[in-house]
C-alpha cells in the first residue's frame, strides 16, 4: 500500500542476525513464549478434540484413545467433498479472473494515456474501502438480475475488477524500464505481445504475492458466498462449515472440531509450508 | 508520437480498461448510488412507485434505539479490538526481532490466526465460551469458581467477541511491525548505547516514533475490518443476546435477509459507507502524505 511498506517487505526477506548488545532478559524470553503458548493454543486444542472421543473434549488425559471417527462422521453428516470442489472451483476462477482484469487494467494505467488518468485511478482506489460485502444488499439484487445467484460465478464475479490487484501491478510495471518495451517493438511485438512477453514475466514477484493474499482471502471469505448461495452445489467451505457447525443444530462438538479442521487444512498446510512467501506476500499486498 | 498515433494509444488504454470498468461499475459504483438512492425513498410495495421521502429514513433510523446499540456496539468493538491488536502486534513484533530462543516457533505461532477463516476461529473459541461443557467454564470449576456465561450474558458478550477478534487479528500487524523494525538501522541502537540510554527510553523516543507510518497504515487496516468483518457473530451470538453483539454491518444483513426490511438496510450501509469514507480520507491525507504514486 505505501512505500514504506513495500520496502520493508524487501528488508525482511533477509532475517538477518542483529548486533547483540544486551543479553536478552530471560523475564521477555519467558512473556514471548507464554504469549505464543496462548496464540495456538486455540489451534491445538482443536486438534486435541478432533482427534479424540467427544467425552475427552474438557479431560486432558495423556492415556485417552486417539480416534478418526470425528473425521468420518463430519464427511459423512455434510457434503465436504462437494465443498470442497466449490471452494477450489471458486478460488480458481477469482484468481484466473482477476490476473487477467488487473493485468490489463493496470497496464492501461501504467503506460496508455488516458485523458483523465488520476481521476480514474482515484476511482479504482475506492474499492479499497468499499467492498462488494459492504454493498451485500445491492449486490444481491444485481447478481439476481444477471442470474447469478447460487452460482460459483456469483460469489466471485463481485471481486475480479480487485483495486489491490489493479494497483500493485500497476506500481509494478511502472518499475519496468522502457527500453525493454521499445526492444520488443522493434523486434515487431503489438500490444499485446509486449505486455504478455516483457511486462507479465518481469511482474512475477507480484503476481506470487497477491496471488496468495487472494488465495487466502477467498478461501476464507464468508458473508458474501452466504447471501449469495443456497444449496449445496454451490456453497464453498466456509459457508458449509458455517451451515453445519451452527450451534443450534446440535452436532456433537467433537464433529464440529473435525469439520473446522477438514476446512482448514490445505491452506493451514500451504501456510506451514510456505510460511516466508506467505508472509511475504502479505507485506507486500499490505490488506487483504 | 503523432496524433492518430497518440488517439489509436488512448483507444487502446480504455479497451484495457474496459472489462474493469465495467466490473466495477456493476459491483461497486452503481450498488454504492442505488443504495444512496434507496435510503431516501420508501420502499415500494409490489409494482407501486416508491415515494421520494427525503431523509426521513435517516430520521427513523436515528430515532430507533436499536440503531444506537448496534452503533455504540461497533465503536465499543474498535476501541476494544483496535488498541489492543496494535499494543500486542508490537509486543509481539519487539519479542521476535529480539533473539529468542525458538523465534521461528513463536513467529509461527502469533502469525497462524491469521489464515484461518472466522468462520472456523469462532468455532474453536466457541468451545472455550460454551456456557456448561466449554473449556472456560470447566476449568473456573475445577478452581471451584462459578462459571460465566461468556456469550449468553450481555454484560460480557461483547468482551468475548473482542478477545477472539484480538486473537485473531494480532499477528497479522505483526507482520507490518517486525519488518519496519528490521528497516531501522542498527547504527541507531549503537548510538544510544553510548549514550547510555535505557532500553525503555530508546524505545519511547527512537523506535516508536520510527514506527509510526506502520502504526499509521495498521490503523486503518483495523478501522476497515472493525466494520466490514462480522463472519464470526454468525457463529458466536447471532447478534445477541438482545443485540448486545450486534454490529453495523450484521444488522445489515438481519435487516436485509431475516425483516426482509431493504430500506433501513440501505440505510445503515450509508452509515457505514460514511464511516470508510472517514476512514478513506484519512488515509489519502495523513498516511499517503510520504507516500508518491509516480
Amino acid at each position: 500500500m505505501n512505500t514504506t511498506t513495500s520496502s520493508n517487505a524487501k528488508n525482511s526477506k533477509t532475517y538477518a542476525p542483529r548486533p547483540r548488545y544486551v543479553s536478552v532478559p530471560s523475564l521477555e524470553t519467558v512473556a514471548a513464549w507464554l504469549l505464543a503458548v496462548i496464540w495456538v493454543f486455540p489451534l491445538l486444542y482443536a486438534f486435541w478434540a478432533a482427534f479424540h472421543p467427544s467425552e475427552f473434549m474438557v479431560n486432558f488425559s495423556i492415556f485417552a484413545p486417539l480416534t478418526l471417527e470425528n473425521f468420518t462422521d463430519a464427511w459423512s453428516q455434510a457434503p465436504f467433498a462437494r465443498y470442497y470442489l466449490n471452494t477450489f472451483a471458486l478460488v480458481t476462477g477469482v484468481v484466473i479472473g482477476q490476473f487477467i482484469v488487473c493485468t490489463l487494467a493496470a497496464f492501461a494505467f501504467a503506460r496508455f494515456p488516458i485523458p483523465g488518468k488520476n481521476v480514474l485511478f482515484m476511482l479504482v482506489l475506492i474499492q479499497l474501502f468499499v467492498f462488494p460485502e459492504v454493498l451485500i444488499v445491492e449486490n444481491y439484487r444485481i447478481a439476481s438480475e444477471l442470474g447469478l445467484i447460487n452460482t460459483i460465478t456469483g460469489i466471485g464475479l463481485p471481486y475480479v475488477a480487485s483495486a489491490l490487484g489493479i494497483f500493485l501491478l500497476r506500481q509494478t510495471f511502472k518499475t519496468i524500464p522502457r527500453e525493454l518495451e521499445d526492444a520488443a517493438r522493434i523486434e515487431g511485438c503489438n500490444w499485446l505481445e509486449i505486455l504478455w512477453k516483457v511486462y507479465v514475466p518481469l511482474a512475477k514477484p507480484t503476481y506470487l504475492a497477491y496471488g496468495l493474499v487472494s488465495i487466502s482471502h477467498h478461501w476464507n471469505n464468508f458473508i458474501w458466498p452466504l447471501v449469495v448461495t443456497n444449496s449445496v452445489e454451490s456453497r464453498p467451505l466456509t459457508v458449509g462449515l458455517g451451515v453445519f457447525s451452527a450451534p443450534e443444530t446440535g452436532v456433537n462438538w467433537a464433529t464440529v472440531s473435525a469439520a473446522t479442521l477438514l476446512s482448514i487444512a490445505p491452506l493451514l498446510i500451504a501456510f506451514l509450508l510456505f510460511q516466508r512467501q506467505f508472509v511475504q506476500s502479505f507485506l507486500r499486498a499490505g490488506i487483504r | 508520437m503523432s496524433f492518430t498515433n497518440h488517439r489509436k494509444m488512448q483507444l487502446y488504454g480504455a479497451l484495457l480498461l474496459l472489462p474493469a470498468a465495467l466490473l466495477l461499475t456493476t459491483f461497486a459504483y452503481l450498488p454504492t448510488v442505488t443504495t444512496v438512492i434507496n435510503s431516501l425513498f420508501l420502499p415500494g410495495f409490489r409494482g407501486a412507485p416508491t415515494e421520494f421521502v427525503g431523509l426521513e429514513n435517516y430520521q427513523v433510523l436515528f430515532d430507533d434505539p436499536t440503531f444506537w446499540q448496534v452503533a455504540r456496539n461497533n465503536l465499543l468493538y474498535a476501541l476494544g479490538t483496535i488498541p489492543t491488536s496494535i499494543a500486542l502486534a508490537l509486543g509481539m513484533a519487539l519479542f521476535v526481532n529480539g533473539k529468542l530462543p525458538g523465534r521461528g516457533f513463536v513467529r509461527m505461532a502469533y502469525f497462524t490466526p491469521t489464515i484461518l477463516p472466522m468462520i472456523a476461529a469462532a468455532n474453536i473459541w466457541m468451545f472455550f465460551y460454551a456456557p456448561q461443557i466449554g473449556l472456560f467454564n470447566s476449568l473456573l470449576g475445577a478452581l471451584g469458581i462459578p462459571g460465566v456465561n461468556w456469550l449468553g450474558d450481555p454484560s460480557v458478550a461483547l468482551s468475548s467477541v473482542i478477545v477472539m477478534s484480538v486473537w485473531k487479528e494480532a499477528g497479522f500487524f505483526m507482520i507490518f511491525y517486525l519488518a519496519a523494525l528490521q528497516s531501522i538501522p542498527p547504527e541507531l541502537k549503537e548510538a544510544s548505547d553510548l549514550e547510555d540510554t535505557s532500553r525503555w527510553s530508546f524505545f519511547w523516543r527512537v523506535t516508536f516514533p520510527l514506527l509510526m507510518p506502520t502504526t499509521l497504515f495498521v490503523l486503518i487496516n483495523s478501522l476497515i475490518n472493525s466494520v466490514r468483518v462480522v463472519d464470526h457473530l454468525f457463529i458466536l451470538t447471532k447478534g445477541g443476546p438482545n443485540n448486545a453483539t450486534n454490529l453495523l454491518l450484521y444488522y445489515v444483513y438481519e435487516n436485509a435477509f431475516s425483516f426482509f426490511d431493504r430500506t433501513t438496510a440501505a440505510t445503515i450501509t450509508v452509515v457505514i459507507l460514511v464511516v470508510l469514507a472517514v476512514v478513506a480520507t484519512l488515509k489519502f491525507t495523513i498516511l499517503d502524505r510520504r507516500t508518491h504514486y509516480q
